[in-house]
């Protein structure tokens, strides 16, 4: 099993750490030959959105990974790339992937001063650590979407078919469930 | 019911770690803010005038306009940092009052303080100071700055003491982890700093914190030279508005960042991108900005 992780900008090597960590095999994507590499499964890390969506675009990359995605690959997708994956974003006209019916509010907790750490429920988990670096949150979701963890009532986490899409970041603390969870999918 | 925590410092240096792999762009207007946005910047730093332009000028420089700041916050929706003057923690206080997503401690403006930094754990919102070597960068995580970047000489175009500054960075953390265990407190007194920092260098042969490189980053090839050197992300000040064509320059080191090892494709990003910032040399300059705040 080999986990191909997009590392255009952000928070991709605490991904790798994480997937090494559960015994799975990874390398990163940067640019269009890096596909020609066989993998079983994408990780979309956290970072800005913005550039990750527009480095997608100007490298090529956009519509060979929404293919793979359309296909059934699955998918893990922690904050820019819960963005990169939702069909809606609520305050932004852009649309990337838009494979998960969902719609998102970017940056839904305000600027830094609003980031916070928590410990909450994440369905078929138990309570495990959630961060949240300047957040999105889910505003609303297709009935045949999942909803695996909400933080004060505000949808965090959900799962669709093959992609898993968080609004915090696994991979910023230790526990590895998150991750182990993608993996059992792969 | 949620048991919500407030690690600010663990928060703070975690919104450096989403700004790695990026670039950090100068603006000093909502429109420039809006073609960084757009070329792929990953943060700005608002300020009223770019470093080329404070050199220029000469004089006092200070802590932008709140008004103006506000500004850029409202046109982008991307982080946006400021700078205010070494030891000034009131234009901080200032800065955090407007929710400022980083506070640049800079060399760029003039100092206010000749002894001390800022005590930065004293704030929510995050810091980021310059380095131009181990030492420096230790002392300042001290203070509590959650991300470093190299100092280089700002407004310049010359990319000469970034690179000295990150070579000496490398050096130095290569320095502490040839230490036997015993040897780093001795290490510790030598470099002015705590213990425990040399320790946690030692330990996970790098910097606690993100380090970006900054100071006189010009070209595509000027942003792929720091990363290969071991740059975490990038800062353009000057460089982007003070050239020929800045959307396609900005647009160009973006890609140059990400895939700095891919010399066909930065040959082909650094073609044709117009007027590169003039620039002066090193030994040109009246103001060694670098040497501010030690």
């Amino acid at each position: 099993m080999r986990i191909a992780v997009l590392a255009l900008q952000g928070a991709f090597i605490e991904h790798e750490h994480a997937l090494n960590d559960v015994g799975a095999e990874c390398f990163e994507i940067r640019e269009l030959s890096d596909l020609k590499k066989d993998f079983d499964g994408l990780v979309l890390p956290g970072g800005e959105s913005t550039v990750q969506g527009k480095l997608l675009n100007d490298l090529g990359l956009m519509k060979p990974l929404y293919e793979r995605i359309k296909a059934g690959m699955p998918v893990l997708a922690t904050c820019a790339g819960l963005i990169l994956l939702a069909s809606e974003l609520e305050n932004d006209s852009a649309r990337y992937f838009g494979t998960l019916p969902v719609t998102v509010r970017r940056n839904a907790y305000g600027r830094q001063l609003g980031s916070f750490s928590t410990v909450d429920n994440y369905d078929g988990i138990g309570r495990i650590p959630m961060t949240f670096i300047r957040a999105p949150v889910i505003v609303g979701v297709s009935p045949e979407v999942k909803v695996c963890a909400k933080v004060d009532d505000r949808i965090v986490g959900v799962e669709y078919q093959n992609q898993i899409a968080l609004a915090f970041h696994p991979e910023l603390d230790q526990d590895r469930s998150i991750h182990k969870r993608f993996v059992s999918l792969v | 019911m949620a048991a919500k925590s407030e690690d600010r410092s663990k928060l703070n240096r975690e919104l450096a770690q989403m700004l790695k792999g990026g670039v950090i762009m100068d603006v000093t207007t909502p429109e420039q803010a809006r073609i960084a946005e757009d070329a792929g910047a990953c943060a700005v730093m608002a300020l009223e005038r770019i470093p080329a332009d404070i050199r220029a000028a000469g004089g006092v420089s200070r802590m932008s306009d709140p008004a103006m700041i506000k500004g850029i916050q409202k046109a982008v929706s991307i982080p946006v940092m400021a700078k205010c003057r070494i030891g000034h923690f009131v234009e901080a206080q200032i800065l955090e009052a407007i929710e400022i997503d980083y506070i640049d401690e800079s060399e760029v403006l003039s100092p206010a303080d000749d002894v001390y930094h800022i005590d930065k754990t004293k704030f929510k919102v995050p810091f980021v100071c310059g380095a131009r070597d181990i030492g420096e960068a230790l002392r300042r995580i001290a203070e509590g700055a959650s991300m470093i970047r190299t100092k280089g000489e700002p407004g310049t175009g010359d990319i000469v003491q970034a690179v000295r500054h990150m070579r000496k960075m490398n050096q130095g953390i290569s320095h502490i982890c040839s230490l036997r265990q015993d040897e780093l407190y001795e290490e510790a007194k030598r470099l002015e700093v705590p213990y425990e920092l040399v320790r946690s260098v030692w330990e996970n042969h790098r910097l606690p914190v993100v380090n970006f490189a900054a100071g006189g980053v010009a070209t595509p090839a000027d942003a792929a030279l720091m990363m290969q050197l071991g740059a975490e992300g990038v800062f353009v000040g000057s460089g982007i508005f003070k050239s020929g064509d800045p959307a396609k320059r900005a647009r160009a080191i973006v890609q140059a960042t990400t895939n700095y090892t891919d010399a066909d494709l930065i040959a082909k990003l650094s073609e044709n991108l117009g007027e590169a910032m003039v620039g002066i040399n090193e030994d040109e300059i009246q103001v060694l900005m670098a040497r501010r705040g030690v």
